[in-house]
């Protein structure tokens, strides 16, 4: 505000002749453009133009060695006719499965427990945030000795427990992806934590207070006045939480490279691999018009769903 | 009341030890010698601490290279995002022009594509005007992100429109108002956003993964990756690694808690 004031102070002196109609109409459009501008060049070319152009590259031949050619739908099916794009698919989809709906469980859980006045709140938020601070090499990395077979501290505690016969993690074709998905949850909980902690913040105190009076038990009170307090919060999670898990990359790339034999292989790989590496922009292209149908159209859906409920 | 409220601080104590496990894994085998790390039982305080890793690990790697070039393209690109998106939001926020609505849109929905489904042309594009393999292409890449423009966008929706149409009544240019007015008071919007973006792009690997390959050019990501790959029983020394890599944003992130947190629940609330 300080900084502000000479600014205001100085005035000048009365208002320029008024400005034809002609100049009047073109010059707001030209100042409102003229800040957007630097922002959108660079997102018009690297953001917009691809996306167009990525559509039109997934119905057409296109190597590094001969000239773009159109295609048609063979893309599509070659696609359809290669095994490991099922495959990836497939696990594109379990990684989903399993970790939206327990991070959002999770992380939920804990803005449950830090929402409140507590001694050391401040502590406890930052300890379960920096997980998400933590680059995901790293996170891999550490996850991948913890859950090391033989000697790793997460079986050696399950022996403790009593398991006699913990699983291999990821050496083992079945339990690669439970091990992804733990680091993942661990990873992103604190990040949607925020997010649910600043939704429980919208809801009214008084609503509680009024619950309580109704004699609604503390269950009751979570199902009808913090869920639905909740909705607006848990719809935008759900959202950015699926968006994440679809593009998921880095973490596997690092932890497992989509081992044991193709037991972790997932769609943005398969990408990478046909489009980068092999040159086959084609089909890579098809493969990525199939990821973002799939995100959109779960989007879509969930839109609908939270529509419904609303009305 | 008063055994809830220790029953809850116990249960949060044992959840906070439980998030830190692998922290504390990192830092203490990043302290002893390879064969130490996997022992049984798992020794959480090193019996000898082996500070050497810590000297050891610059001309085992090109460490610092890798750091210095993560440090310029996360400063570069967040100064970068930060300018180019508090101009624009000003320009959705605070003036009317034919055809603003529809762009914001057309901002808006991008938010909810992922990049693997225009990574493909896109790395195209860049190979056509030859900026593969360089800084230039990862600065371009991340710096015009939609997610800035949303950020600035929401917290400029909250200064009343008042102060603008005052500034404006006093002759001041849109340009000025910007500057002098916006700029100043959107310095938590500024700081949230600067480090929001510092930390992504300090912790991308993928990106880099795809562009750089020359390895005078690579991030600590991509070293550290590297490193993995090629002694994958140095355990002790890559450990080392992480906790050099992650120790800057840690550091980053706990000087600005506050601002980084803030912008996260914003990006989250309707606007």
């Amino acid at each position: 505000m300080v900084s502000t004031a000479p600014a205001l102070r100085k005035r000048r002196p009365p208002e320029p002749p008024a400005p034809t109609r002609r100049r009047r109409s073109l010059r707001p459009a030209l100042v409102g453009w003229s800040f957007i501008l630097p922002n959108f060049l660079g997102f018009a070319l690297l953001t917009l133009v691809p996306m167009v152009f990525g559509l039109a590259l997934s119905f057409m031949e296109w190597s590094p060695w001969g000239d773009p050619e159109w295609v048609g739908f063979e893309n599509f099916e070659r696609m359809l006719r290669n095994s490991t794009f099922w495959i990836a698919l497939w696990n594109t989809t379990y990684y989903a499965a399993g970790h939206i709906p327990l991070t959002m469980a999770v992380s939920l859980g804990l803005a449950l427990l830090l929402n409140r006045t507590l001694a050391g709140l401040g502590f406890f938020r930052t300890a379960f945030f920096l997980p998400y601070v933590t680059s995901l090499v790293a996170v891999a990395v550490v996850w991948n000795m913890l859950f090391n077979p033989a000697s790793g501290p997460v079986n050696q505690f399950l022996q403790f427990v009593g398991v006699s016969d913990p699983p291999g993690w990821t050496s083992s074709t079945a339990w690669a992806m439970p091990a992804v998905i733990v680091a993942s949850v661990w990873r992103d909980m604190g990040y949607y934590m925020v997010l649910f902690l600043a939704g429980l913040q919208t809801i009214p105190t008084e609503l509680y207070e009024a619950a309580r009076v109704d004699g609604a038990n503390a269950w009751q009170r979570f199902r009808n006045v913090t869920l639905p307090g909740l909705r607006p919060t848990t719809f935008f999670v759900l959202i950015m939480c699926t968006v994440a898990s679809f593009k998921v990359f880095d973490l596997i790339v690092v932890m497992t490279d989509g081992g044991p034999g193709r037991a972790t292989k997932v769609l943005s790989q398969l990408i990478y691999e046909e489009g980068i590496r092999e040159g086959r922009f084609g089909l890579a292209s098809a493969i990525s018009l199939v990821l973002f149908l799939l995100v959109a159209g779960f989007t879509v859906v969930q839109f609908l769903l939270q529509r419904r409920r609303e009305d | 009341m008063g055994v809830r409220k220790v029953a809850l601080s116990v249960l949060l104590v044992a959840l906070c030890l439980l998030v830190l496990v692998p922290f504390v894994w990192m830092i203490s085998s990043s302290l002893k010698h390879d064969n130490q790390v996997f022992t049984v039982p798992t020794q959480w305080v090193p019996r000898e601490f082996v500070w050497s890793n810590y000297a050891d690990i610059w001309t085992q790697i090109p460490m610092l290279a890798y750091l210095r070039n993560s440090a310029f393209l996360a400063v570069t690109i967040s100064f970068l995002q930060v300018l180019t998106g508090s101009f624009a939001a000003y320009g959705f926020s605070k003036l009317r022009f034919p055809g603003r609505d529809w762009l914001f849109l057309a901002y808006l929905a991008t938010i909810a594509v992922p990049w693997q489904a225009y990574m493909i042309p896109q790395y195209l594009i860049m190979e056509q005007v030859g900026l593969v393999d360089t800084h230039l292409s990862i600065i371009l890449l991340q710096a015009f992100g939609a997610f800035g423009v949303f950020l600035m966008r929401q917290y400029y929706q909250s200064i009343p429109d008042e102060l603008i149409e005052a500034a404006r009544i006093d002759g001041l240019s849109e340009y000025r108002i910007w500057w002098r007015i916006m700029v100043p008071l959107s310095r938590p919007a500024i700081a949230s956003l600067g480090l929001l973006t510092f930390v992504s792009t300090w912790n991308d690997y993928m990106g880099p993964f795809i562009y750089l390959t020359s390895n005078e050019l690579w991030t600590v990501q991509l070293g550290l990756r590297s490193f993995v790959g090629q002694y994958d029983a140095a355990y002790a020394m890559i450990m080392t690694g992480s906790v050099i890599s992650v120790l800057p944003v840690v550091l980053v992130f706990l000087l600005g808690q506050r601002q980084f947190i803030q912008g996260i629940a914003t990006s989250g609330l309707k606007g």
